[in-house]
């Protein structure tokens, strides 16, 4: 399979994740379309160390998916305390900075 | 002409015989210790001790006394000068090294025994004096502050070691002119005699510069060394500008002012600081200085006549003033004046002997005067007086001596020091200066004269609420020793000009061999001194005349000058209104300008800063929506914004 393959499918996926990311309202539909961008890069790095023929990119991807889970855990608890403080998970509804 | 000052300084001690290490110079180093030591312990023991921290300073003050006994017998057998090695204070900074030494010679040791002897004198007058005062241990603190400040200046040997003491003397005089500080007019009078003296500061300063600029280095022995190198006309600068400093010190024209208002201070304090000792730490300066001194004939015809001139305003001052205090406080003026009259005239031993004796009979004066307001209940109106005769006899025969010794009466005390001060100026061609001098001796006589009757004679003018009574011993004591040196003390030790004292100073000060005096006058000695008496006969009839009992018991209108003349000298010639105008009125337009300055445009600028950020706030803060999509399209458009010119880069690279 050409390397483009690899670079478009990612594209893809990117794209859709910051579309997510920029039309939905869920808090948690929000932080899957963040996770699917993130794995978007993956995939590209993956991509790109095969092309290679070196380990960087896997390292890189390693790297991305530890630092990822540590996201998850702490975006997830802010979800479920924005939850019970708001009773909500629109993202519109906490404005305290415009006051 | 600029040696290194090292090389200058081992020069000049080299030139000396120097002898530090034996009898009581090697126990030198005390004279500072113990007075600094009671300090200390005063202001740290005195919740402890309570009054008795007083010991702790009247023993230290003896026993320097003692040392100086001691130091002045050492230096009689050995007549060399001494100087006695600190520390490097500073150390080849720019060129400048000076080294904290003491220097003893002859006038050092006459200055250590009137410093400590009438200082000795005056802590155990305090004892009974300030007894029962709320500070009383805060003030015998004070007292061996100054006493520690004013060997700092006597003992110092170069110019900055000297100043050193010297602003530290300034310092306790503050202290204790201002003791009783919750009245604001003594606390003003502390001010005005702390700000006088910064104004001689100056000059006394820009005197050193110049010092240093010609002779690189402080040191006296190596400066007095190439003294003979100055041009006359920096000479002159110099001299004159020691002369600003010695000013301020002495209460001498134009900085006389603070020196009557230096009376706010407990009395004995007026004794010690404000007319045995400090006070005559100018006459020092110029004494200590003079073989610069000799080098100008200009410079020293002006200090004769600022002397003659200062001697002249507080003579006729005196004369109209009616607080026991001031008379005194200008009386004090007067008799500085003469001391410089005798510096200016290049009578520079006989200025440290009417220094010595002037200790003696005005250190007397004040502490009689405490005594009477002791007795008083601290009435200072003279005519409030009187009748105090037969209440207090110690206080009144002291008080006679010294009266008869600064009149210039034969033979006390007074009368050789001033007569040789105006037998030097008239023989060294000052005719004019002498002349003044006579009248001045004449005003003198009247003035004190009438102290002398106002106080102590005709009727008790004090009122019936008042019982009078004789002081305790702690202060008659005092007292005593002092009327006694007031008596016999210029007869033993001067008795002509060639009487012991001046044969012990010579080695200390200039000769003015070398000064082209104008000629002197026909009048041979003897008829001057038959002038001196008779002015001081003359002066005291005229205050018998005026002051009689019979006269004084008609009240003030005994006065016999009345009319605008009284008020120039009741008012003192209006010298504090002139100084009020130009130079307190002038500061405060000054001071309000720099207000106004203050005001508009630094705190403008200030509170500008502050009206624009608040604004600029008001603007931003419209950016944050507080929608999250909102900021992640930022995000994104920043992203691209950002990929957009990495590629560019690249793109172009």
């Amino acid at each position: 399979m050409p390397i483009g393959m690899y670079f478009a499918l990612s594209a893809v996926l990117f794209s859709i994740g910051l579309a997510g990311v920029l039309v939905r309202r869920n808090v948690i539909v929000l932080f899957m379309c963040v996770e699917l961008m993130l794995n978007a890069v993956n995939l590209t790095l993956a991509g790109a160390a095969r092309m290679w023929g070196g380990p960087d990119g896997h390292v890189f991807v390693f790297f991305v998916i530890v630092v990822a889970a540590a996201e998850v855990v702490v975006g997830l608890a802010l979800v479920v305390n924005i939850f019970f403080r708001r009773g909500t998970l629109d993202v519109d509804v906490p404005t305290l900075l415009k006051r | 002409m600029t040696p290194l000052a090292t090389e200058a300084l081992e020069e000049a001690v080299t030139n000396l015989q120097v002898l530090t290490d034996s009898g009581a110079m090697s126990l030198s180093w005390l004279l500072l210790v113990l007075p600094a030591v009671g300090f200390v312990a005063c202001l740290t023991l005195r919740r402890r001790l309570e009054e008795r921290v007083a010991w702790i300073a009247i023993g230290a003050s003896i026993l320097t006394f003692v040392l100086s006994v001691a130091i002045l017998l050492q230096l009689r057998d050995e007549q060399a000068s001494h100087l006695v090695f600190g520390f490097t204070w500073f150390d080849d900074v720019g060129g400048l090294t000076v080294h904290f030494d003491y220097a003893i010679d002859q006038l050092t040791a006459v200055m250590l025994l009137v410093v400590t002897g009438v200082g000795s004198l005056v802590h155990v007058y305090s004892w009974g004096y300030m007894y029962g005062d709320e500070r009383f241990e805060r003030y015998f603190a004070y007292l061996n502050l100054f006493l520690f400040s004013m060997l700092v200046l006597v003992l110092g040997s170069s110019f900055l070691t000297l100043f050193v003491g010297w602003e530290l003397v300034g310092l306790s005089s503050y202290l204790l002119i201002g003791f009783w500080f919750e009245k604001a007019a003594y606390a003003a009078a502390a001010k005005k005699a702390f700000i006088t003296n910064r104004v001689g500061d100056v000059a006394f300063m820009i005197a050193m510069f110049l010092i240093f600029r010609e002779f690189g280095t402080f040191d006296f022995f190596a400066v007095f060394e190439h003294a003979g190198d100055l041009s006359t006309g920096t000479a002159t600068t110099i001299v004159l500008l020691l002369m600003g400093g010695a000013a301020a010190k002495s209460a001498q024209i134009p900085l006389h002012v603070w020196l009557p208002d230096a009376m706010a201070g407990p009395t004995p304090v007026s004794a010690l600081i404000h007319a045995a000792t400090m006070v005559t730490a100018g006459v020092y300066l110029m004494a200590r200085s003079s073989p610069i001194v000799v080098q100008s004939l200009d410079a020293m015809t002006i200090i004769a006549w600022i002397g003659v001139l200062t001697a002249l305003l507080g003579a006729l001052v005196a004369i109209r003033q009616d607080d026991i205090k001031k008379i005194l406080a200008y009386s004090t003026v007067s008799q500085l004046g003469y001391m410089f009259v005798g510096i200016g005239t290049g009578g520079f031993n006989e200025g440290i002997f009417h220094l010595v004796t002037h200790a003696f009979f005005k250190g007397l004066l004040f502490l009689a005067a405490g005594s009477v307001m002791h007795a008083l209940a601290d009435q200072t109106d003279v005519w409030r007086m009187g009748g105090l005769r037969r209440v207090m006899p110690v206080t009144f025969w002291t008080s006679a001596a010294a009266v008869l010794a600064i009149t210039g009466f034969p033979p006390f005390a007074g009368f050789f020091s001033k007569d040789q001060i105006l037998v030097t100026a008239y023989e060294h061609g000052f005719t004019a200066v002498w002349a003044l001098g006579v009248l001045v001796a004449v005003l003198t006589a009247f003035y004190m004269g009438r102290w002398f009757l106002l106080v102590f004679m005709g009727v008790g003018r004090w009122g019936d609420d008042v019982h009078p009574h004789e002081s305790p011993a702690s202060m008659t004591g005092p007292l005593i020793v002092l009327g006694v040196l007031s008596a016999v003390g210029g007869a033993a030790l001067n008795l002509s000009h060639h009487g012991p004292l001046f044969t012990w100073l010579e080695p200390s000060t200039a000769s003015t061999g070398g000064v082209a005096f104008n000629a002197a006058g026909s009048i041979g000695e003897p008829t001057l001194v038959a002038i001196s008496i008779a002015a001081a006969v003359l002066g005291l009839g005229a205050a018998w005349f005026a002051y009689n009992p019979a006269r004084v018991a008609q009240g003030r209108t005994a006065e016999p000058v009345v009319g605008p003349v009284a008020e120039l000298f009741e008012r003192k010639f209006f010298v504090d209104e002139l100084y009020e105008a130009i130079f307190v009125k002038a500061g405060a337009r000054v001071a309000d300008a720099l207000v106004w300055f203050d005001t508009t445009v630094i705190d403008g600028a200030v509170n500008g800063a502050g009206a624009v950020s608040l604004k600029v706030g008001d603007v931003a803060r419209r950016v944050q929506t507080g929608f999250v999509r909102g900021y992640l399209v930022a995000f994104l458009v920043g992203g691209i914004v950002l990929t957009a010119v990495l590629l560019a880069q690249v793109g172009l690279a």
